[in-house]
């Protein structure tokens, strides 16, 4: 099968002076301030720590990196790129190129981190095992089929769950090790790919609904009922990887609250309401708290007493426009 | 009447949340050329980070400029954070950094455009808040 992937059919000489949507600079400025190279990540220092952990441990985890590297390379190679041909501006086409790029550094981190770790036997076992997990191949897939469908904004929705949901059941595992203090090199440079895809599914959603603003009460119903097949869709799919995956060490219940909880973001990054109630999303604070250090109960005025408050770390950025 | 003073990018995803509270808010103009905005009533801002990196411009540059008027700065009671936990140590970091430059609390976080709990504790939060500040 040979399908030629469709290019934009004009091209005009871009210029960065002239802005029709300010929300591309801003985004690629983000994009480039947060630009980063495994090389910075001493993920040596995490040998002795993945030393500790059992042999089913190590598997686990390597089979997890597996299945991210996949979704990461099908994200540069094939997702953002499929984006640009649907670009509204031609700054929108470059934004893309550069996530495209940064999909593509993430992809080749985890083999950073596998030829930091592990054997080449071990590697090899591990990439195999990622071609012949029907659930990760299927998810893979789903993802694959929608680009190369021909609809723009359908195609934005595929990559905004890529991007805030399907990578989830994956990144739990990393923040997982460092809120028991393992592997937190590792969980360092998985902090900046989940950070960078925040980045990505907020631009992706953002472009999907000014799009979508475009469009007639019809169409913008069919495109809601398919945002949310897909997401079922993928969520049924997901729910038989992570059992796959962390049945054997317990943990698949928790996993699931992290998807649910992060299926909502994906949502609310598309404009649409979230799904999935509080009962199912309580995170569990280990793994909240290893995402992001500010996102306890304990940061949160309202409900707490008063006594369990924390009034913030003063934070020592400052920025040359404040006078005081 | 003490009120809500944001700060909202061209996505809305702020916006959408303030609209969901029901209360009185006044929005900091986005473009410098707009004219700047004055309050005369205590408020609580809230502020959106879509950052990561350093940290720096965590704060948007729109609200760096209200809250240099010593005027606007006087009648600021709290902070709400808007973001990501995605971004880490970063998550509501413009939060937090006021909240420490004005001696205020930051006084609650939210993501995207926050969930119906989210507007339910925010919304009954400020209720009580308030009475509290009389």
């Amino acid at each position: 099968m040979i399908e030629k992937l469709k290019l934009v059919d004009h091209v005009q000489a871009i210029n960065w002076n002239k802005i029709e949507d300010e929300k591309d600079v801003e985004v690629w400025n983000r994009l480039v301030n947060n630009f980063w190279l495994p090389e910075k990540i001493p993920l040596s220092n995490d040998i002795q720590s993945w030393n500790t952990l059992t042999p089913a441990e190590q598997q686990l985890t390597m089979r997890v990196f597996t299945g991210l590297t996949l979704l990461d390379t099908i994200q540069g190679t094939v997702g953002a790129v499929s984006l640009i041909p649907d670009a509204i501006t031609p700054h929108e086409e470059a934004v893309y190129t550069n996530i495209a790029f940064m999909e593509s550094v993430h992809a080749k981190s985890y083999s950073s981190i596998f030829s930091t770790l592990c054997s080449t036997k071990e590697i090899d076992e591990a990439f195999r095992w990622s071609t012949e997990n029907q659930n990760l191949q299927r998810k893979a897939a789903i993802v694959m089929d929608y680009y190369q469908g021909d609809d723009p904004l359908k195609r934005k929705v595929a990559s905004t769950l890529l991007e805030s949901f399907l990578f989830y059941s994956g990144f739990y595992l990393p923040m997982y090790w460092s809120s028991r203090a393992k592997l937190t090199n590792t969980a360092d440079l998985i902090r900046l790919i989940i950070r960078d895809e925040a980045v990505h599914g907020y631009y992706i959603g953002y472009k999907f609904q000014k799009g979508l603003e475009k469009e007639t009460q019809e169409r913008r119903d069919e495109i809601k009922d398919y945002t949310f097949n897909l997401l079922f869709e993928m969520y049924e799919n997901e729910i038989q990887y992570t059992q796959d995956l962390y049945d054997e060490v317990g943990l698949t219940e928790d996993v699931k609250k992290f998807l649910h909880y992060n299926a909502n973001k994906a949502l609310m990054n598309l404009g649409y309401e979230p799904m999935f109630p509080k009962t199912v999303t309580d995170v569990n604070p280990a793994i909240l708290s290893a995402l992001s250090p500010n996102a306890d109960e304990n940061h949160d005025f309202f409900s707490g007493s008063g006594s369990s408050y924390v009034i913030g770390k003063a934070v020592s950025t400052e920025d040359a426009d404040w006078d005081f | 009447m003490a009120g809500l003073v944001y700060f909202s990018s061209i996505s809305g995803n702020t916006r959408r949340f303030v609209e969901k509270l029901g209360k009185p808010a006044v929005r900091i103009p986005l473009h410098a050329k707009e004219p700047s905005l004055r309050i005369e009533e205590p408020y609580v801002l809230v502020v959106p980070t879509y950052g990561g990196g350093d940290g720096k411009g965590a704060v948007p540059k729109q609200v760096i400029r209200f809250l240099n008027d010593e005027s606007n700065r006087s009648l600021i009671r709290g902070v709400i954070g808007a973001g990501n936990t995605n971004f880490g140590e970063a998550y509501c970091l413009a939060g937090d950094i006021i909240a420490a430059k004005c001696d205020v609390p930051h006084l609650y976080r939210f993501e995207v455009f926050g969930t119906p709990d989210d507007v339910r504790i925010v919304h009954d939060g400020l209720e009580s808040f308030w009475k509290q500040q009389r």
